[in-house]
């Protein structure tokens, strides 16, 4: 791609935080792609192809400048279901993703075992995650303290919606995670919504980050639709893991620009105005914009992005599509090890 | 060989699990300095440190579920919770994560937790602390479920739960903390998962019983046999996966079945067993299967007469014994 061989632009905004115009676009193309999954996704399901979609419109741009700092092969993603371009950047491909969606024997995930959306990798050491929200913060916490005890130097990240931050496991997991200053980063991303209840009947002090000062770490907001101020923060969270300082946590706030999953209808309980206004905070859009600003994201970047997503997309459809669904039979297997 | 207390047996397992194997970590309400409410842990913080000997929070779904993440991650956890009876906030992580995490994952990541609890009812331990949970556990395929009984199996049954590459659920009837005692090696041995035991060979009619139930049903078995009735008694050890093998043996050979188990008898662990005999043993029966189980009250109370009335001892068992013969 040529563009992105260009020179930095030292007076930028993402190259005063230490990033290149590779890193910029990169992480754009991630967001994109991870957007152009989702949208196959539905369709895919309105063509009947799929039986249920649940994805993360809107969530993109925090999820990527937070797994940006993260290494791919070493530290450990806990995710949940809006994670998938979380879990793209982690390692995940488009094909892995769509191959859950169609439940096929190959799925990385569950082997189609699971819904879509419960995503998990152990190659590129994304934990398996279940349905119940919320049991994933401990998990996370066990990982970081494993990697404490066993000398890895791993970091642990792990995601929530804010409705999943009622739940008492998360509490748990993060009184835990302050005590013993574990290296795991605790992502909250607030799209004020749990399926149809707000957010002001979900979260009593309307502060989720202002919660982690009672379990003795620092809690952030950010505007999840500025990927760079929300790489900003996940960068020091990351720093601060690796020096030992311990947990953080980092309250994205991002648009929620889908219905809750392809069972809902947003409309029935939002109003027009307020979706509207959602689609103004479009990280993609506005990230798209900066990098208009300073000059990154010309119209032919813009095409050569579009053009390769696409490419992407259409190639994993049909190889998840063609890739065989389980044996039967093999419903049976697992329920305890089987031997190396 | 030393003769032991089953407290001490399950302590000695911890010992040596962990001098064995350095991913071997234990976390729970006070088994640190305390080294356990009854003594299970005692001695691990002073030799192997607060990095393996933790003292966690009071938070039963956190234990279970931080144990989760450590074995993601290559430790080998022991999760110990002070009474089964507070094990339920960790229902979740137990049912939902830890039996399902291998099948959910299709086998990418596993699962090799143990959760070691004490159960059942003792002298004055009331509604909430004396509760069986093993139904609730058992119940669902992905966990082991074991409730040893005696000193050696209770050394041996824990180093194969820590071992386990998959969760187990290692239920100590507390009872039998203190007062039951049995030679237990110093050596490395270990005692299977699954095999049941036949603890006292018999033709007449077969007990079938775990935990402190077994000890009870033994003296019940010594007092029939003064009456000429000769009674089998099983050991069922292993709850989940059942040793269907050695029940239906048994019942082929005396062609009676009690079953005998302190939860609430209504859809309690007993249910199974007579429901597996009733299936595959049925011409082999001279008379029903009998359940005796706890009644179906929701705990054990308190002040000691009501306690009597819950408790099932040996004079009840023998009752029920009798009744089967007659039949
Ligand atoms: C323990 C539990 N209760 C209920 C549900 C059903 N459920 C799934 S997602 C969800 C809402 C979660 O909202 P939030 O955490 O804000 O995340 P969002 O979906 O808005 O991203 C609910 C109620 C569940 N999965 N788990």
């Amino acid at each position: 791609m040529s563009a992105m061989e260009a020179k930095p632009r030292v007076s930028a905004r993402h190259a005063q935080l230490g990033l290149s115009d590779r890193d910029v676009l990169e992480m754009y193309y991630y967001i994109a792609l991870a957007r152009a999954l989702d949208e196959r996704m539905w369709v895919l399901q309105r063509a009947g192809k799929a039986m249920f979609v649940i994805s993360g419109p809107g969530h993109e741009g925090c999820q990527v400048a937070a797994m940006w700092p993260m290494d791919k092969a070493q530290d450990w993603f806990v995710p949940f279901y809006r994670s998938i371009a979380a879990c793209l950047v982690k390692g995940m491909t488009p094909t892995d993703i769509l191959l859950g969606l169609f439940a096929r024997a190959a799925d990385p995930s569950s082997g189609g075992r699971q819904m879509p959306g419960h995503y998990g990798h152990p190659r590129v050491k994304i934990l398996s995650t279940s349905s119940p929200v919320g049991t994933q913060y401990p998990h996370a916490v066990g990982i970081a303290y494993a990697a404490r005890v066993r000398r890895t130097g791993e970091v642990t990240m792990v995601a929530i919606g804010d409705g999943g931050t009622s739940q008492g496991d998360v509490h748990e997991a993060m009184n835990w995670a302050g005590l013993y200053r574990l290296p795991v980063i605790f992502v909250v991303e607030n799209n004020a919504y749990a399926i149809s209840v707000p957010l002001h009947k979900q979260v009593a002090g309307g502060s989720i980050a202002a919660r982690a000062a009672g379990y003795g770490f620092p809690g952030v907001v950010a505007d999840g639709s500025d990927v760079l101020e929300c790489y900003r923060v996940a960068r020091d969270a990351y720093e601060r893991a690796k020096r030992g300082e311990g947990p953080m946590l980092l309250e994205f706030q991002v648009p929620r620009l889908g219905s809750h999953s392809s069972d809902d209808q947003q409309e029935r309980y939002r109003t027009k105005d307020e979706i509207e206004a959602d689609r103004a905070r479009d990280p993609l859009r506005v990230f798209g914009a900066y990098l208009e600003s300073v000059g990154l994201l010309t119209d032919t970047v813009r095409q050569e992005i579009a053009a390769r997503v696409r490419r992407e997309i259409d190639q994993a459809t049909e190889a998840a599509e063609r890739a065989p669904l389980p044996e039967p039979a093999s419903a049976a297997r697992y329920v305890f090890f089987e031997g190396r | 060989m030393a003769e032991r207390r089953y407290i001490d047996a399950i302590n000695l397992a911890h010992h040596e699990e962990f001098a064995r194997d350095d991913r071997v970590v234990v976390l729970g309400e006070d088994v640190g300095r305390k080294g356990g409410v009854f003594g299970a842990t005692a001695g691990l913080l002073e030799k192997y440190g607060e990095e393996r000997v933790i003292d966690a929070p009071l938070a039963e779904s956190s234990i279970a579920g931080v144990a989760i993440g450590m074995a993601a991650n290559g430790l080998l956890p022991i999760a110990e919770f002070q009474f089964a009876d507070f094990i339920h906030p960790a229902f979740n992580q137990i049912v939902s994560e830890a039996a399902r995490m291998r099948y959910r994952s299709n086998n990418a990541f596993g699962c090799p937790v143990v959760f070691r609890t004490p159960y059942g009812g003792s002298h004055g331990t009331a509604l909430y602390h004396s509760q069986s949970i093993e139904a609730f556990y058992a119940h669902v395929p992905g966990i082991k479920v074991v409730a040893p009984a005696t000193p050696y199996d209770a050394k041996g049954l824990l180093k194969s739960a820590v071992r386990d590459p998959d969760p187990v659920l290692f239920l100590e009837h507390k009872r039998m903390y203190r007062i039951v005692k049995g030679e237990v090696p110093d050596d490395d041995y270990t005692v299977p998962i699954g095999p049941a035991a036949v603890r006292r060979e018999g033709k007449d009619l077969s007990v079938f019983a775990y935990g402190w139930m077994l000890h009870e049903a033994l003296q019940a078995a010594e007092t029939l046999a003064g009456e000429g009735i000769d009674a089998e008694v099983v050991d069922v050890r292993t709850l989940a996966p059942l040793d269907t093998t050695t029940i239906l043996h048994s019942v082929a050979k005396t062609n009676r079945a009690l079953i005998v188990y302190e939860d609430n008898r209504f859809c309690g662990y007993g249910a199974e067993i007579a429901a597996l005999i009733a299936e595959e043993a049925f011409y082999d029966l001279d008379a029903p299967v009998i359940r005796l189980g706890g009644p179906d009250v929701p705990g054990i109370p308190f002040s000691k007469p009501l306690e009597e009335w819950f408790f099932i001892d040996r004079h009840k068992i023998a009752d029920a014994i009798r009744r089967l013969a007659a039949l």
